[in-house]
């Protein structure tokens, strides 16, 4: 009993710290239209960050900082910022597709840089020893004030992106996304608004990754794999993007769907062929992407549309 | 050390251009970015490798060469096959998409889908070892300046020069080749011209899926075999498709060379790890100082 609920709190933590980040892609891709090929890539950056100013000294790389934890999170996020403002900066008068190849590359950039820099990440054996909040709790009661933790800072990150998407910005922005000449006939600058979005969609990806680090203790490379891109990519298509509680709901779901998937690949696959088992895995994600995109690409909760009461039916139905 | 870096690096580069052919016909006539599109270079060189293994090996040494003559039928078999997955990828993926009038980032999002699910049947298939046509020994060939090649290089260069020649006879001197420009140019107009704009796109998935299939066979040939290989090679061939300028195949090859070389020269300035992280710097700097590329329009 007691280790199902371990279990079920583990799952609902990793699902909150997943959900926060799809939030972001949701900014990004569901209220803005830009392509992040890159997901894991900011997570990685606020997650070694995050390591990098708690960890204690090594001699095979820097640490000792010991910065208070919200600071070294604080710290995360920045450092995520800057990383996407300076991809941001580069691709933003560009063709739309040119930012999914920049950030397609930065996440393999940060991927060789992980394995490859060992002065900062440690390369291929990591960093250990990351500061965790609750760490002086029993195992059980951890795992509890962890969810509780991640719980309250996935609401934060939800009701923050509610309100921004709400307002006047956050309908300028929709317009940007619907027809980028129009908003910019009516003065707005379009490419201002993107490269806002995408910088502020960047924040909770590295929030994320600090909080993973957080919760686990330790990063490596392995942590940060490109298969997690298709996984947040395929949580905030199936929730639906363009709605944030869409993308939360979607997060739990596709995670639920990974990790039953898992479960049933390590009880049927026989166990030399486990890493073919991680393949099964990645074509479901694969083809649960594409087919969510071909049937139903409005996903479990679209959108919702906010048109005038003054505007007649046939007018409010005619979004792309 | 230098000469013998950039005649390494022109030899990766061959097979980096055919495959940034294959990228910028889809960017110019299908207009989206397929992430999807390097898999066709796994697909190619494992169809191949399935004939190989189906007819016990490629026959005896040619000459200097590593491989004997039934390569050949295996280089057929792997264009066979990997033009008919792209096929079937376009009519199960990306024809539904375009029909309910989905933007090219969603186009985009379904090619990673796609590519995700090719590398993985790939890996489930034959593992996660390297695989080789041939295990033969072959010795190199010094060329002048103490520049060592193997033959089976040499002969690479050949058939990536001789596959140029093909496809600028398919694209300037057949009907096809001019439906597939024209289409690139302008849909609407070509349509009014009487051209049917889903059959010039069938036929650049068949030609890019082929190209993709031969730079991976080229590959496998001459480095290895991995589930993963195509997907290593996804940056520095979009790369050489962005620096080329979208839409020019000269620019495309001249970008493959381009990007080979600097590859293997990096190695003078920065450790060999971060090797694989130059087609991406090459990207950055493009997008800063010349978007359009140096062909581009």
């Amino acid at each position: 009993m007691i280790g199902t609920i371990s279990y079920l709190v583990f799952f609902a933590t990793v699902a909150s710290i997943f959900a926060i980040a799809t939030l972001g892609l949701n900014l990004q891709w569901g209220f803005s239209g830009q392509f992040n090929a890159g997901v894991v890539g900011f997570m990685a950056i606020g997650a070694y960050a995050y390591a990098a100013l708690t960890a204690p000294a090594q001699h095979e790389h820097v640490g000792g900082f010991h910065w208070p934890m919200v600071a070294a999170m604080a710290a995360a996020m920045a450092a995520t910022i800057l990383v996407a403002l300076a991809i941001g900066v580069i691709t933003v008068r560009l063709r739309t597709d040119y930012l999914a190849l920049a950030t397609f590359g930065i996440a393999a950039a940060i991927g060789h840089l992980a394995l490859n820099l060992e002065g900062i990440t440690g390369g291929g054996r990591g960093v250990a020893g990351i500061a965790k909040p609750f760490a002086d709790l029993p195992p059980f009661w951890f795992g509890l004030a962890f969810l509780a933790l991640a719980a309250c800072v996935l609401l934060a990150v939800y009701l923050l992106l509610e309100r921004l998407v709400r307002s006047p910005w956050g309908r300028a922005l929709r317009a940007v996304r619907e027809d980028e000449i129009a908003a910019a006939a009516l003065g707005k600058d379009v490419d201002r608004m993107r490269l806002t979005a995408f910088v502020i969609g960047a924040a909770p990806m590295g929030l994320a990754g600090a909080l993973y680090a957080a919760f686990i203790g330790y990063v490596s490379p392995y942590d940060f794999l490109a298969i997690m891109t298709f996984q947040i990519w395929a949580m905030l298509i199936v929730g639906g993007s363009g709605n944030n509680a869409g993308a939360v709901l979607g997060a739990f779901v596709v995670w639920a769907l990974w990790s039953m998937s898992g479960i049933l690949v390590v009880l049927v696959v026989p166990s030399k062929l486990q890493v073919q088992g991680g393949a099964i895995q990645a074509i479901l994600i694969g083809v649960l992407l594409v087919a969510m995109l071909i049937f139903r690409p409005r996903g479990l909760m679209g959108e919702r549309l906010h048109s005038s009461p003054l505007l007649r039916d046939d007018a409010s139905t005619g979004r792309r | 050390m230098i000469p013998q870096l950039v005649v390494d690096g022109l030899l990766t580069g061959a097979v980096i251009a055919l495959g940034a052919i294959g990228i910028t016909l889809t960017l110019a006539i299908l207009r989206f970015a397929n992430f999807g599109y390097a898999e066709f270079l796994t697909v190619g060189g494992y169809a191949a490798l399935s004939a190989v293994l189906a007819y016990g090996g490629t026959g005896a040494p040619l000459g200097p060469f590593s491989f004997g003559g039934f390569i050949a039928v295996a280089l057929a078999v792997g264009l066979l096959a990997t033009a008919v997955v792209a096929l079937v990828s376009d009519t199960v993926v990306f024809r539904p998409l375009r029909r309910r009038g989905a933007g090219p980032l969603v186009l985009i999002f379904a090619s990673f889908g796609l590519a995700l699910v090719l590398r993985h049947i790939v890996l489930l298939v034959y593992g996660t070892q390297p695989e080789y046509y041939s295990r033969e020994i072959q010795i190199a060939v010094l060329l002048p300046g103490g520049v060592r090649v193997m033959p089976d290089q040499i002969l690479v260069l050949g058939v990536t020069v001789v596959a140029l020649m093909m496809l600028w006879w398919l694209l300037r001197r057949t009907r096809v080749g001019l439906a597939m420009r024209a289409v690139a140019e302008n849909t609407a107009l070509a349509q009014a011209c009487a051209i049917d704009p889903e059959a010039a796109i069938r036929w650049t998935w068949i030609v890019s899926g082929a190209l993709g299939a031969l730079a991976g066979t080229l590959f496998g040939l001459t480095v290895q075999l991995r589930p993963e290989m195509g997907a290593n090679l996804l940056l520095p061939l979009f790369t050489a498709a962005v620096l080329g300028g979208v839409g020019s195949i000269p620019g495309a090859v001249i970008g493959g060379l381009l990007v080979g070389v600097a590859e293997n020269l990096s190695v003078l300035v920065l450790p060999t790890s971060y090797k694989a992280t130059v087609p991406f710097l090459i990207m950055l700097a493009c997008f800063l100082l010349r978007p359009k590329g140096l062909f581009g329009k």
